[in-house]
């Protein structure tokens, strides 16, 4: 039982608590707040595995700026609480089962497989270096693919947000 | 004692000595502020509390401790207890990653880096801590129930995430030419003297950044959204005594926080401006002989305090810095304290420098600011990193 196995659990114990409450919680603020420390808690779970830069920009984009942006809009929309109503039919009986059968199927077959194989660069010393390298080579299309289309997204945010003059 | 355990012991010797030093700061900044923006407006500050006022702090302390602290109806209480917390532990978490001095230390035999923690990536954990930090504000002004927190909360938190951007942005200059998100890596580029610092070649990261930070921490001339003619008190008007210590605190230390990142980033940190030759190694002694006249300017003026409990505490506290300044002059000392002196004299000209912006500017209304940030600060910060990346490409 190293250090790490330790912090792991504890980490993973703060992260499925947090989605627990993201759900269970009643007002739509108070999940949102759960939402940042799952956030949180995966970016220390990647500090663990040795992905700085990641943990790093999960931390200063995710919970940083995109849950900022939640707790605005649930801010401004004014949401209450919640109504509490009793479960559907349908998710007692189909969608809970199913859901501890899906569960119980994926840690089966986590536990007997081993660890993937690591990417290419994992191992590097210089990690962030090797991650950005292959970013700009490599993976550059993609990359410039998704910045046009968050500002497509942007461009149309504002035009939805316009004045009719 | 296996390895862990002393790693553990000596990481909280160090976390304990520099929340102290951090806190002190705090509280005297709050000293210091009053004094300086009093005498630029032909008044004294404090006075009458303790010899020049010094122990204003501590009484505000007392007095933060003591007042009622009232929960107004309707608030959201878990959010409400919450946001003071997450402000202030959010603004005394980045000094954790800031070098203090160069190399390593010998901690009673253990070698360790002479900062709290050292990271490869300490830029970007002060750019996440400082995302993280809008989420104190915003959500204090909403969870207290009231529309002039919820407008200055939201107006505040607005500020802050506009003003984050041309932050980074203005960062990002330095990065590309040192290579590296390091910030031990980045004051290690500027060794050399004053001419290799990085104020000179990246001046418009540096103005960009000097501008954005004061408008990050919410302080004149950009603090509208706390401004008792505007909004009452803003997002902390429903929070009393020891809750809105704890948000006077977090912007005190978001303020030293700032103001490390400057000389850090800017300014070569724990570097000498005197070139390390040994021309220069008079300047060995320059701390030793900054705490002498400061300790005799403070004896003299102590001896001839109006009170009688002045003219014994002044002289006091002026024997214990001469004293600190011979320690400096002894040679087991000398070289360890040259780092910690020289970083600390930038932060202390930069806080200097919010205090002189303070008592000087006037506020900027908030749409200008706004648009000061989004039209003019962003595009300069985008201009200043596609010069140095032409400036990179050609070298």
């Amino acid at each position: 039982m190293t250090v790490e196995h330790i912090l792991f659990f504890i980490l993973a114990a703060v992260a499925v608590g947090g989605a627990i409450n993201l759900i269970l919680l009643s007002h739509p603020i108070h999940s949102a707040l759960a939402l940042i420390v799952v956030m949180v808690a995966l970016a220390a779970i990647y500090l663990l595995l040795g992905a700085e830069l990641l943990a790093m920009v999960q931390i200063i984009v995710y919970a940083g700026a995109i849950m900022v942006l939640f707790v605005f809009i649930i801010m401004l929309l004014n949401a209450g609480l919640e109504e509490r109503t009793s479960l559907s039919r349908a998710a007692t009986w189909v969608g809970l089962p199913c859901g501890a059968i899906l569960t119980g199927i994926l840690a089966w077959r986590m536990t007997i497989s081993g660890p993937g194989p690591f990417a290419p660069g994992a191992e590097a010393a210089d990690a962030s270096g090797a991650l950005s390298h292959m970013l700009m080579t490599s993976y550059v299309f993609p990359f410039e693919l998704t910045s046009i289309l968050i500002l497509v997204a942007i461009l149309g945010a504002v035009v939805l947000a316009k004045r009719d003059f | 004692m296996n390895e862990t355990l002393i790693l553990v012991l000596v990481s909280l010797l160090k976390v304990i000595v520099v929340v102290i030093v951090l806190l002190t700061a705090v509280a005297y900044m709050t000293w210091f502020e009053r004094k300086v923006v009093a005498h630029m407006q032909s008044r004294w500050g404090p006075e009458r509390v303790g010899p020049y006022g010094l122990m204003q702090p501590l009484c505000d302390g007392a007095k933060f401790l003591f007042k009622e602290d009232p929960t107004p109806e309707g608030v959201d209480r878990t959010v409400f207890f919450l946001a003071p917390f997450l402000a202030l532990s959010l603004a005394m978490s980045s000094i954790a990653v800031m070098p203090l001095g160069p190399g390593q230390i010998n901690i009673f035999g253990y070698h360790t880096w002479f900062s709290v923690a050292e990271v490869d990536l300490s830029l970007l954990v002060v750019f996440a801590v400082t995302a993280l930090s809008v989420y104190g504000v915003a959500l204090a002004g909403w969870a207290s129930n009231s529309k002039y927190p919820l407008l200055g909360g939201i107006r505040s938190s607005a500020q802050m995430l506009s003003y984050e951007l041309s932050l980074t942005m203005s960062v990002v200059g330095i990065v590309l030419v040192t290579n590296t998100f390091s910030l031990r890596h980045i004051v290690e580029s500027q060794r050399g003297g004053l001419l290799h610092w990085f104020f000179a070649p990246q001046i418009l990261g540096f103005v960009c950044f000097l501008i954005s930070a004061v408008a990050e921490t919410n302080r004149s001339p950009f603090d509208l959204v706390e401004a008792e003619q505007e909004l009452v008190g803003g997002f902390h008007t429903e929070y009393a005594s020891f809750k809105f210590a704890m948000f006077f605190m977090a912007e005190y230390a978001a303020m030293v926080t700032a103001s490390l990142m400057i000389s850090v980033l800017f300014l070569g940190g724990y570097l000498s401006p005197f070139p390390e030759t040994p021309a220069f190694a008079w300047t060995f002694y320059l701390p030793t002989a900054a705490a002498v006249i400061g300790g005799v300017t403070l004896l003299i003026s102590g001896l001839r305090y109006r009170t009688a409990v002045g003219r014994v505490v002044l002289p006091v506290i002026a024997l214990v810095l001469i004293g600190i300044g011979v320690l400096c002059a002894l040679p087991p000392v000398t070289p360890w304290i040259q780092g910690p002196f020289w970083l600390i004299s930038k932060v202390f000209f930069f806080l200097f420098l919010y205090v002189w912006l303070r008592g000087t500017l006037p506020r900027i209304r908030y749409d200008q600011l706004m648009q000061f940030g989004w039209k003019f600060l962003l595009p300069l910060s985008l201009a200043n990193v596609l010069l140095t990346s032409l400036w990179v490409a050609m070298k």
